[in-house]
């Protein structure tokens, strides 16, 4: 697993306060994690302060996994 | 009850003579306060006035986009890593009848009513939706209800501050996060001594309470709507006014 995926992960587990294992790549935020808006918010600007990188509001609408999340910071990251 | 030991505060225009009483009342809950405001030396010489431990000054001029970005994590910084209770007290009036009035004394008034509040509760929701508390308290006026001749303004900025925090309590109230809003009627302030007393005992007659408000009736109103105990209040506006307006 890559670094930045352990990292995405710890990060979910403590936003929405869910089980490690359930945080698979496959996850869907909304769906399998019971993730609300708000929550979708809390979690782009966490990934925003930890990788240094930008999640424009289109880009954002597009995450709805957490792999998604991890290629989308893999391409962006600096 | 209302006791808010442990929480702090930043209270915008705390200098002033309605924010210097809200300010006063949050500390004597036991709040510890980020007290702001343009005016240095005014800021330090209440900060003094203040008295007591861990309260600090973190001056800004609030029509300054940038500087009110940075305004709420000094404050965060400087109260030790948390803000519990965001005060937006800050106001401003340009007034003039609407065919007079400038496109500055419009900008001016809703930049800093309006627009430095929205910007500072944006700021300030973050470190609150991480504590999973909050209180946002934002001092409007009767006049944004009411309407008042000679201040389109500052009526527009007042009741646009009741319909942002409305939607704000929507946005945030899953993270125990409140806001709401406290509308002074006529209260004894730097604001209102400048009234010739004609206009004084006008305006009185038309109060059922028969005289002007203080500073500390409005200070009570944010002390309830600050604390723990108000969590289930969000969305509204608590009228202090003597009876003037009925709404």
């Amino acid at each position: 697993m890559s670094e930045t995926a352990d990292r995405v992960k710890k990060i979910v587990v403590e936003h929405l306060g869910v089980e490690a294992e359930k945080v698979t790549e496959d996850a869907s935020f909304i769906d399998d994690l019971g993730a609300d808006s708000l929550d979708i918010v809390e979690l782009v600007m966490a990934f925003e302060e930890e990788f240094g990188v930008e999640i424009p509001d289109d880009a954002a609408e597009k995450i709805s996994t957490v792999k998604d999340a991890i290629t989308y910071i893999d391409e962006h990251k600096g | 009850m209302f006791d808010l030991t442990g929480m702090t505060a930043l209270v915008t225009g705390a200098s002033g003579g309605i924010g210097s009483a809200i300010a006063k009342g949050l500390a004597a809950q036991g709040a510890r306060l980020a007290v702001s405001g343009s005016n240095v030396a005014k800021l330090e010489a209440f900060l003094g006035e203040l008295g007591g431990e861990g309260h600090v000054a973190v001056p800004c001029d609030l029509s300054d986009a940038a500087a009110v970005d940075a305004l709420v994590p000094q404050a965060v910084e400087a109260l030790g890593g948390r803000i519990d209770i965001l005060v937006n007290n800050a106001g401003v009036t340009r007034d003039n009848l609407a065919m007079r009035m400038k496109d500055d004394e419009w900008d001016q008034v809703i930049r800093v009513n309006l627009e430095a509040a929205f910007r500072l509760i944006r700021a300030a929701a973050k470190p609150m939706m991480k504590q999973r508390f909050g209180r946002v308290v934002s001092i409007t006026s009767v006049v944004g209800q009411t309407g008042n001749p000679g201040q389109a303004n500052y009526a527009a900025s007042k009741a646009g501050l009741v319909g942002m925090s409305k939607a704000l309590a929507q946005e945030l109230a899953s993270r125990n996060i409140t806001v709401n809003c406290v509308a002074p009627g006529f209260i004894r302030s730097a604001m209102t001594d400048v009234l010739p007393d004609a206009q004084k005992q006008a305006l009185t007659a038309r109060i059922p309470a028969g005289d002007l408000g203080t500073g500390e009736d409005i200070a009570a109103a944010v002390v309830y709507l600050a604390s723990k105990e108000a969590g289930y209040v969000t969305g509204q506006t608590i009228h202090v006014n003597g009876g003037m307006a009925m709404v």
